[in-house]
């Protein structure tokens, strides 16, 4: 079976493989969830390139219908082409916008579809997809026509866990939850997005990020995403391993922290836990 | 054998179906786990947990179901942090401790017994952590020892292989039986969230698309009205400095984590009863201290003013000129309460304590009075009933 495996950019753990994998082999949806920066949404973009699928993004936003990844019938512009005396009306189908399900199913070989942050969306939305996930298969009540997937695509979708998804749905899925990734995982992770890293600023870095990160106080935590940012901004800011390591109080606040704290609150505290430590020094 | 498995979890509340266990059936048929056991408890675990809250749950089923289906590559009394545990007993055990071990069968029984009490325990976790810790009876209860601290095959485990996944317990923290209110707070979102959506999708506006298209000799003239924003406006009034700063604390993450879908949403600080301060930032309460006319001044009637607080002080508090326990206030409590509830049009408060409680506090019962009623608890149903007051 050609498995889906961590690869030179993307660090998988071993239950996150079987779980994708499980999917692959089962054809089912794929629920991922996860603190945000985890890397969810490109796991999918690894998927299809691990797999050699193509990939199909659906990003769901506040708005968006189920109906819209199945297909939308564009009543208007049949009406004005109606009045237009346009000869395109007195067929439905060229007014049938398809949806990116629709895509998936229609496509020659199988792809990779990605619902991403289904928990956006209002509440009925999962359950407005259950039949259409399970049988792969939708209704086009216009043109009276069933579009079957020819091959059934792999569903992964992404939550942030801002709603609760509906039972019915939940059981129709694989679930994985990407754990924060511990300190080995972090530097392999590092490892294959800045292969040419200096060692020793990457030990650094590392440091003040767990640090960072050990801090309980903090609103939102920084997550891989954030640390690779992070990363790439010290590279290119060429600063030498020390600047991160020096004990200094004045610096306890890590240069270049706009990339790992995202929240005044957050910067705040920092300073004031400089402030402190200053304070004991003294 | 699997049968047994799903009912173990149903019985520890995992909400796992039969079309799960048969999923899970057909994976394994599918090669998927491939005839290992770490890629066997990756697959039910995919398969049968639909959420984080679960999955440690899971974990402690699965190794008590499971319980020697390892091969026995690595002893489990030995990954215990025996060493330590021994030294910590000798430092703490007295001597009729120490003898009644011996008569137990000394050291390595002993270990043998914690191991099965543990194993006792995962069974009965959820019932709360009264296993291991009642006082004195139980050798490893006597200094503190508790399940948290033990997690079998965690410490030593990182160096060699022989540890079990499961045993790990690496999603301990997403339980929600662990933390009261957790999974309440869930429930919660969801009904403030219905609180905050009273938008209304975007519409067409049919009067008006009509007399577009009128003057468009005919020919069609779309017209849509703007989707509506959610509309809720709130000011959270936070009692904090007291017993109930935890429960005031959820109270504040609750509303913090849909704050996207009000429109507005503030918070104040208050001591036990607001006066004529309030603090915006209770670290820097100095610096960030507030005038409530200031407020009132500021934040319109269409406002809504949720006061989050026990009720529970002194009744000078309340009504008396300088009754506060924290400064000299001019006026009392409850006039500036009540300038509160006259500016807003809608207003509420919700009570962390138990409602059966709220009796036995006299400022309770007077500053429900002054709320006319619109007390209401920190629970679901509490929320429910607040979130149909401050919508009506």
């Amino acid at each position: 079976m050609a498995g889906f495996r961590s690869t030179t950019s993307y660090i998988a753990s071993r239950d996150l493989e079987v779980a994708v994998n499980a999917a692959v082999t089962l054809q089912r949806p794929l629920l991922v969830k996860g603190e945000p920066g985890t890397g969810k949404t490109v796991l999918a973009q690894e998927v299809a390139r691990a797999l050699g699928r193509n990939l199909i993004e659906w990003h769901i936003k506040s708005t968006t219908k189920a109906q819209q990844g199945l297909y939308e019938y564009d009543a208007v512009s049949r009406l004005r082409d109606g009045q237009l005396g346009d000869e395109r009306v007195h067929d439905i189908g060229n007014y049938i916008i398809r949806g990116k399900l629709w895509e998936a199913f229609a496509a020659d070989e199988q792809q990779v579809l990605l619902i991403d942050e289904i928990d956006k969306a209002d509440i009925e939305f999962p359950n407005d997809l259950l039949l259409e996930l399970d049988r792969m298969q939708f209704h086009v009540y216009e043109t009276r026509e069933t579009v079957v997937a020819k091959h059934r695509p792999i569903v992964i979708i992404t939550s942030n866990n801002e709603k609760e998804l509906p039972d019915a749905f939940l059981r129709r899925c694989f679930f994985h939850y990407i754990r924060f990734p511990d300190r080995e995982t972090m530097e392999r992770i590092v490892q294959a997005h800045f292969p040419d890293i200096k060692q020793e600023l990457a030990r650094e870095a590392l440091n003040v990020f767990f640090q960072v990160r050990g801090v309980a106080e903090l609103k939102k935590k920084p997550a891989t995403s954030e640390l690779l940012d992070w990363l790439k901004l010290l590279m290119i800011e060429d600063l030498p391993p020390e600047v991160l390591r020096s004990q200094d109080p004045r610096t306890a606040i890590p240069p270049l922290y706009g990339a790992l704290l995202k929240n005044e609150q957050d910067v705040q505290l920092f300073e004031r836990l400089a402030f402190l430590s200053r304070r004991q020094q003294r | 054998m699997l049968a047994h498995f799903i009912v173990a979890l149903r019985s520890a509340g995992i909400p796992a179906s039969l079309t799960e266990y048969l999923t899970l059936l057909r994976g394994m048929k599918e090669g998927v786990a491939d005839y290992s056991v770490d890629d066997f408890y990756h697959l039910s675990r995919a398969t049968l947990v639909k959420d984080e809250r679960h999955l440690d749950r899971f974990d402690r089923v699965f190794g008590e179901v499971f319980k020697g289906l390892e091969p026995p590559e690595g002893d489990l009394t030995r990954t215990l942090p025996e060493e330590w545990l021994r030294k910590l007993a000798e430092k703490l055990l007295t001597e009729e401790e120490k003898a009644a071990i011996e008569a137990a069968g000394g050291f390595d029984k002993l270990m043998e017994m914690l191991k099965q009490r543990l194993a006792e325990q995962k069974g009965r976790h959820q019932g709360g952590s009264k296993w291991i810790g009642t006082a004195g009876t139980s050798p490893f209860g006597a200094h503190g020892y508790n399940p948290e601290g033990v997690r079998i095959g965690q410490d030593e485990s990182r160096h060699r292989r022989a540890v079990k996944v499961w045993d790990k317990r690496e999603f301990k923290d997403l339980d929600d039986d662990v933390e009261i209110g957790t999974r309440n707070i869930k429930l919660a979102l969801r009904r403030l969230r219905r609180f905050a959506r009273q938008g209304a999708a975007t519409e067409l506006d049919l009067p008006d698309t009509i007399r577009a298209t009128a003057n468009n000799a005919g020919s069609l003239d779309l017209k849509l009205v703007p989707e509506r924003h959610n509309t809720v406006k709130v000011l959270l009034f936070l009692d904090i400095g007291g017993s109930m700063d935890d429960h005031v604390r959820i109270c504040a993450e609750l509303f913090s984590a849909c704050r996207a879908e009000f429109k507005h949403l503030e918070h104040f600080y208050f001591h036990n009863c607001p006066y004529e301060r309030l603090w915006t930032n209770n670290r820097r309460r100095r610096e960030s201290e507030v005038s409530t006319w200031e407020v009132l001044r500021k934040y319109g009637p269409d406002y809504k003013a949720i006061i989050v607080g026990d009720a529970a002080m002194s009744p000078y508090e309340v009504v008396q000129p300088g009754g506060s326990v924290e400064h000299w206030n001019e006026e009392s409590g409850q006039v500036w309460l009540q300038r509160i509830l006259g500016h807003f049009r809608r207003s509420a408060w919700l009570n962390p304590m138990p409602q059966p409680a709220w009796d036995r506090y006299h400022s309770a019962v007077l500053l429900r009075q002054i709320m006319e009623n619109r007390m209401f608890p920190l629970t679901l149903g509490g929320l429910d009933d607040m979130t149909r007051e401050l919508s009506r």
